[in-house]
């Protein structure tokens, strides 16, 4: 069960950690707690994979090219391509998807033409054609995602 | 698209897996780049400010916070209206990620993406009834695509 101490540390904390000297003794100024329980709790969470992390979220396409990639691909074939596909560094993000269009990737290149050197070069490792379907607009609010808490989940 | 010096890129390196988890991170990282903390704070917040990062931010795991029901949703609406509605959509408490990418005619004709997170089937179902009663008289046709698997996951990354 997550305390409310926890929830805070979860949902207060997406959008803006402190960049200060003591950012965790600034957290736990605003909680009313101990610096060093503010970082056993973040420990903890890292530790769960509760969070991925704490850190820099990087700007999409501002350092190098990237492009949503999708393909249609036979079932009989997915396992051999998702392998493939996940197998280049420059592939962040890989997903199956329930969908005639079943496979998603985010691929990272420094350009725009490396990136779609790369494109070609998964078709054609592959024999399947491949979307790309780059960002051509973000419509990004600074609200974040609200997280919603139902206790009996965390039991 | 913009080129970092080297001292930006390798603090993005060093903490692309996370900060360190002490009490002065900062310093932590300003003695592994031999530099003052002071700059390892400032290069952080002209960073921010250039846009190349967007935030310092504890990234939470949806799945593991009980989310199972992460959907893409997608949407072929008119190209005239796409950036007003866009703006509604993110700004909706349940979407996480909104974007507009080119259509593939004849296969694929959405524009306006937006990523759901619901934790039952049931809830998912409402957001993307939301969704719709904010793009009511665009939409020309949308889907939900789930993943079933997730088959690779890491932050978005620079190389070291």
């Amino acid at each position: 069960m997550l305390t409310a101490l926890e929830k805070q540390l979860l949902n207060d904390y997406q959008q803006e950690f402190p960049l200060t000297e003591r950012p965790f003794l600034q957290i736990a100024e605003a909680l009313s707690t101990r610096e060093e329980v503010v970082i056993k709790a973040y420990q903890q969470f890292a530790d769960q994979q509760i969070i991925s992390r704490i850190g820099p979220v990087i700007t999409p396409n501002h350092l190098g090219a990237s492009a949503l990639v999708a393909m249609a691909v036979n079932e009989e074939d997915l396992e051999t391509v998702a392998d493939l596909v996940s197998s280049y560094p420059n592939v962040n993000h890989n997903y199956e998807r329930e969908n005639a269009v079943n496979l998603w990737f985010v691929l990272m290149a420094e350009d725009e033409s490396r990136l779609l050197d790369l494109v070609a070069e998964i078709e054609q490792r592959s024999g399947y054609n491949a979307m790309r379907l780059p960002m051509l607009a973000d419509f990004y609010i600074n609200l974040g995602f609200q997280l919603e808490w139902n206790d009996a989940e965390f039991g | 698209m913009m080129e970092l010096d080297v001292i930006d890129r390798q603090l993005i390196v060093l903490t692309q897996n996370g900060l360190p988890l002490t009490d002065q991170p900062y310093h932590q990282l300003a003695e592994q780049l031999a530099i003052s903390a002071d700059e390892v704070m400032q290069r952080f917040r002209s960073m921010q400010d250039q846009g190349v990062i967007r935030r310092i931010a504890a990234v939470p795991n949806h799945y593991k916070l009980g989310y199972g029901f992460n959907g893409m949703t997608v949407w072929d609406v008119e190209d005239a209206v796409v950036d007003q509605l866009g703006e509604l959509v993110a700004a909706l408490p349940f979407v996480s990620h909104c974007y507009q990418r080119p259509r593939h005619l004849p296969d694929w004709p959405y524009n306006l993406f937006a990523m759901i997170h619901a934790k039952t089937a049931a809830d998912a179902d409402t957001q993307i009834l939301r969704v719709g009663e904010v793009l009511e008289g665009h939409v020309r046709s949308h889907q939900v695509l789930y993943s079933s698997r997730i088959l690779k996951k890491t932050g978005l990354r620079i190389a070291s």
